[in-house]
């Protein structure tokens, strides 16, 4: 049984107007549960698409996704996964607490419920202390915590993020990492990671989907083999550099292609 | 974590001194200044009354300035409420319904470029002169098209990651609505009476000018000019002040309830 399935979808934004966008073309993806999976590749190359075609924030003009042997709109109905963006997102007229609660109350959990797994959400992303505080009152990092401790506080099996660490600076970008490694394991959370960052993604991944754009569609998928332990030592290792290589190249593939296509079509301009 | 909010609200607490400090210090050097130049340079009270004499008149005719105060303020309270209501509920039926946004917002300009206070004279033409009710239309009118812009956008304006996250929850319109947009245009609601308290003192006895009932603040202060008590006018014109003051203070101890440990 697999965790996620993306079968043959394609996603055409304006379709048959002179705006037409070829965000994705034909694309197939299997998740296995517990696997951590990243999406990376250039601006446009549909990686956000993807994304919110597995969340059902968008329908696939053509194909088929599936969440746990579901389709995506039933999954999103059930509140099969939980999701995290690069805003925080968090609301700035609730507390913490609050904020971890929403998408049990929209559950129709009772209070007492709801303010328990708060608590233990807290205790997951080590932010006990806050709990009734106001977001402004936390940094950056701590805020994309909380929004983790949110997306996961109706502990889905899946969890799918949009560049959660963009917005943050190098060294609490990497302790985030390690963090949010730590959560899932401790969690068994399948994810669904988009990033622009090539370490990032060989960091956290188990394999790496290389996408390319105009039209969408994933060109490569490297497997990394770095155990399922890893700590700030993993970031010194041989395998490390070796993986970055090759996810290097990969998108290096597709951006000589991608000037290639540009060249011939200079050509055919004139 | 008691503590750092004791930290928090005295470093507030500094700031504000900060803050208010200067603005008080000016405020009496401008009285003062004020005071010494109708002293100083020997001006009659017909041209500017001095604010010792204008605080005396003050004094003497408090009842009748409170009591005017109560009819111009019953007038722009009466008409703040009703004002804030309708706008309020207009506000919701046009962030639900776009299109009729797209069909009112052209009209709401163009009543908003028209000198609006001429509609009194026309309001009072259509009750009788004994009658409260053209004052307290024109203070609604006014409240209303403030609330209704500010309003209106804090439900529109709310951010895209807020509602895909909603969305992906599988939350309701309505779920939407209660959680997302009226908890965000809750700030724009009190920018709105903020802008709209004082206004609707304004309006209240500057309606008064346009005939009607002689019993307001604005009729006072005519009446007074027109008898030569200049200092007398003045001093209906600090009741005025103070009245608009008074609302606005009250809208900003409201907010401060409605918006209690939130950031701004």
């Amino acid at each position: 049984m697999s965790a996620l399935q993306v079968a043959g979808a394609s996603k055409i934004f304006n379709q048959g107007t002179a705006k037409q966008v070829d965000a994705l073309v034909d694309v197939s993806l299997t998740v296995d549960p517990g696997e951590f999976v990243s999406l990376i590749g250039p601006s446009g190359c549909g990686k956000s698409t993807l994304l919110r075609l597995i969340a059902n924030l968008l329908e696939p003009t053509s194909g088929s996704v599936s969440v746990n042997n579901k389709t995506a709109a039933q999954a999103r109905l059930d509140q099969d996964y939980g999701m995290a963006f690069q805003q925080a997102g968090l609301f700035d007229w609730r507390t913490v607490s609050k904020n971890i609660e929403l998408p049990l109350e929209l559950k129709g959990w009772d209070k007492s419920k709801r303010e328990s797994r708060a608590k233990e959400m807290l205790e997951l992303v080590k932010l006990p202390e806050f709990a009734e505080l106001y977001p402004w009152q936390l940094s950056g990092g701590m805020q994309q915590r909380i929004a983790i401790a949110r997306a996961l506080a109706a502990h889905p099996q899946l969890l799918l993020m949009d560049e959660p660490f963009g917005a943050l600076d190098e060294m609490t970008r990497e302790y985030m990492q390690g963090e949010l490694l730590r959560i899932c394991g401790e969690t068994s959370t399948t994810v669904v990671f988009v990033t622009h960052s090539i370490p990032e993604a060989v960091y956290l991944s188990n394999r790496v989907v290389v996408m390319s754009p105009r039209p969408g569609r994933i060109t490569s998928v490297i497997d990394v083999d770095l155990g399922s332990k890893r700590n700030e030592d993993t970031r010194a290792a041989d395998g490390f550099f070796k993986s970055i290589t090759a996810v290097r190249e990969a998108l290096r593939g597709t951006h000589a292609e991608h000037a290639a296509a540009n060249a011939i079509r200079g050509v055919e301009d004139r | 974590m008691a503590r750092a909010n004791a930290t928090v609200g005295g470093l507030r607490g500094l700031a504000r001194a900060r803050r208010v400090g200067p603005a008080i210090v000016f405020g009496v050097a401008f009285l003062a200044l004020w005071e010494s130049a109708v002293r100083g340079f020997d001006l009659k009270p017909y041209f500017l009354a001095a604010p010792t004499k204008i605080f005396e008149q003050f004094i003497k005719n408090y009842s009748r300035i409170w009591e005017a105060s109560m009819v111009s303020g019953g007038n722009a309270l009466v008409g703040l409420v009703v004002g804030t209501f309708f706008g309020v509920a207009m506000s919701f039926i046009l962030s639900r319904y776009r299109f009729l946004g797209e069909l009112i917002t052209p009209l709401a300009i163009a009543l908003n470029a028209i000198p609006i206070f001429v509609l009194v004279a026309v309001l009072n033409n259509m009750y009788s002169i004994t009658s409260e009710i053209p004052r307290r239309v024109m203070v609604t009118l006014v409240v209303y098209f403030i609330v209704l812009v500010n309003v209106a956008k804090g439900l529109t304006q709310v951010r895209s990651t807020h509602v895909e996250l909603m969305r992906s929850y599988a939350a309701s319109e309505f779920a939407i609505l209660r959680k997302v947009r009226v908890p965000n245009a809750v700030p724009y609601l009190f920018t709105a009476l903020k802008i709209a308290a004082p206004a609707s003192v304004i309006t209240a006895f500057v309606s008064e000018y346009f005939g009607g009932l002689q019993n307001g603040l604005g009729s006072r202060i005519t009446s007074n000019i027109a008898n030569s008590k200049n200092a007398a006018a003045w001093a209906y014109v600090l009741g005025a002040c103070l009245l608009g003051l008074a609302f606005y203070i009250v809208s900003i101890i409201l907010e401060g309830i409605a918006r209690k440990g939130e950031a701004k």
